[in-house]
């Protein structure tokens, strides 16, 4: 069956602050509702945690990092899901209960399938 | 190529574009790849342009194209080393491998598929018309670029980029269920009608319209229609293109001139196409149990026209109610500027002048302006807004239009020169 990364782009919150326990708690209900069909999950740190790495020149470069996520934006990626669905339409469906599709975006992405 | 050959390039190109869509929906579900059908219904075309000029077109082209592309299809799946479900490609060599036609209701079933997936919501909307023009039209990516007014490397872009969307996310290939046509037909029916308005009231160029893009849309309102019979909103846009499309050979003159509605020849409208527009409006409204969406109102204004056996006898009164129900139901400035129009012949100009400064000037909107305030006798002011309505973009025909009533008005504007004489 298709797979789909569904990508939470929010406000930069931190999950872990009381504030934010009652949407939190929507995710996790998100996640138990559609138990059968997400593979993967996580809510991520927010983006003052974020670390770009990258290697000068060619594989075995220096490598360099800098502080802050890759881009600054507006809606900041603050989680995934890893979904199984038939097909696309299905996908939105999922897609659509998250509470990032009402208060921010959610990029539902195909994943390739290995060979 | 001799004349003869001409006439065999002719019949393939005509039986392709007739039944190309028919042949390549089925494929597409019978391989599940809209690339690989495409590439198989192409070749098999080609194949035909090859052989038809020397063997004669055959008794049944459509069973001998048909074949042809499922033969395209098997060599193309076979060609195709790693495909990572090996089992179902087997039974989709089975199916290709039949020597038999799928019957009508398979075809039919096989075209709203492709209609529904063509004009997926996931697609943008700009995308869903170069596909339906590509697949349901058989139209080529450089007869799609002059309809959309692009590039021909832009829409082969933007092609590709969407068989690839439709494989990699899995656009499904199935018609909505009952519950859901209501969600996703406008957004077919969005297709049709953008394609008609791209081709009948183009925004430049040096054409007043372009005769491909609305017959290909009235060609796809038909297929929606007699495929979906049921259903209010396929039928109202076909009934609005059909009474549009009835008036056309009357908005040019011999030279290629813009006559406008209330000196045009009610003579050279096609009744015919009127009446059964009038009719299918009818019957979408009765299909509607009363709440008329936005393309049953913009028919029954086109009616209401159409009805009309001179400009004299047009009830402006009626026009602008029903403008106004389709600005509350679809606001948009092209409403918004029929109703200050229709406003001008019902109430006077001084009232459409005070409805139009409460729309957004665009070049349109300044013709317009012009035409009120000759009618009010303010020449001058009337020749300048139309200098400003030229400045913005406009088709040759209705530059040229402007740009002689502008003159008109200038003429109107000059007080009687009594110089000479005094002198």
């Amino acid at each position: 069956m298709p797979q789909y990364l569904a990508l939470t782009y929010t406000a930069d919150v931190d999950w872990w602050a009381p504030e934010q326990a009652d949407e939190l708690a929507e995710y996790r209900r998100f996640a138990v509702d559609n138990a059968g069909s997400i593979r993967a999950s996580a809510v991520l740190h927010p983006t003052s945690t974020a670390t770009v790495v990258r290697v000068e020149g060619a594989r075995g470069g220096t490598v360099v990092t800098t502080d802050g996520p890759y881009a600054e934006t507006k809606e900041a990626l603050t989680g995934y899901y890893l979904i199984e669905a038939a097909d696309l339409e299905e996908a939105v469906v999922i897609s659509a209960q998250l509470p990032a599709a009402w208060g921010g975006a959610v990029e539902v992405r195909p994943v390739m399938a290995s060979k | 190529m001799g004349p003869g050959e001409y006439a065999a390039h002719d019949t393939v190109a005509e039986t392709v574009r007739v039944e190309g869509a028919r042949i390549l929906a089925t494929l597409i579900r019978t391989v599940g790849d809209v690339q690989l059908a495409e590439d198989a219904v192409q070749e098999a075309t080609l194949a035909a342009l090859g052989a038809w000029p020397v063997t004669g077109v055959p008794p049944q082209p459509r069973a001998w194209l048909t074949v042809t592309a499922r033969r395209k299809a098997i060599d193309a799946l076979r060609r195709e080393r790693v495909r990572p479900d090996k089992e179902r490609d087997g039974l989709r060599m089975i199916e290709l491998a039949r020597p038999d036609l799928p019957p009508d209701d398979v075809v039919n079933d096989d075209l709203l598929r492709l209609i529904f997936t063509c004009c997926h919501p996931a697609l943008s909307p700009p995308t869903r018309v170069a596909l339906a023009l590509r697949t349901l039209c058989g139209l080529s990516p450089s007869q799609i670029a002059g309809v959309l007014l692009t590039t021909e490397a832009a829409t082969t872009k933007r092609l590709t980029r969407a068989r690839q969307k439709i494989a990699a996310a899995h656009i499904p290939y199935r018609v909505p269920a009952e519950g859901e046509l209501a969600d996703r037909l406008p957004a077919v029916c969005a297709v049709i009608h953008s394609l008609y308005t791209a081709g009948h009231a183009p925004v430049d160029g040096h054409a007043a319209y372009d005769v491909d893009a609305c017959t290909e849309a009235i060609r796809l309102a038909e297929l929606l229609h007699g495929l979906l019979p049921d259903q209010p909103m396929p039928a109202a846009v076909l009934a609005l293109l059909l009474l549009t499309e009835a008036r056309r050979p009357a908005r040019l003159d011999e030279r290629g001139a813009v006559v406008t509605l209330d000196r045009q020849d009610r003579g050279r409208w096609d009744t015919a196409a009127i009446g059964r527009g009038i009719a299918l409006l009818n019957d979408s409204l009765r299909g509607s149990q009363g709440q008329a969406d936005a393309y049953q109102l913009q028919a029954a204004i086109a009616a209401e026209h159409a009805r009309a056996a001179g400009y004299d006898d047009t009830d402006w009164t009626e026009i602008v109610r029903l403008y106004d129900l389709l600005m509350s139901k679809a606001p948009s400035h092209a409403a918004g500027l029929g109703r200050v129009v229709a406003a001008a012949e019902a109430a006077g100009p001084a009232t459409a002048l005070a409805m139009l400064a409460e729309l957004p000037p665009n070049p349109r909107w300044h013709a317009v302006r012009a035409e009120l305030l000759a009618r009010e006798g303010r020449y001058t002011e009337a020749a300048d807004a139309l200098a400003e309505s030229l400045e913005g973009p406009a088709t040759q025909p209705e530059r040229q239009h402007r740009e002689r009533r502008r003159q008109s008005f200038l003429q109107l504007a000059e007080p009687p020169d009594d110089g000479d004489r005094i002198g």
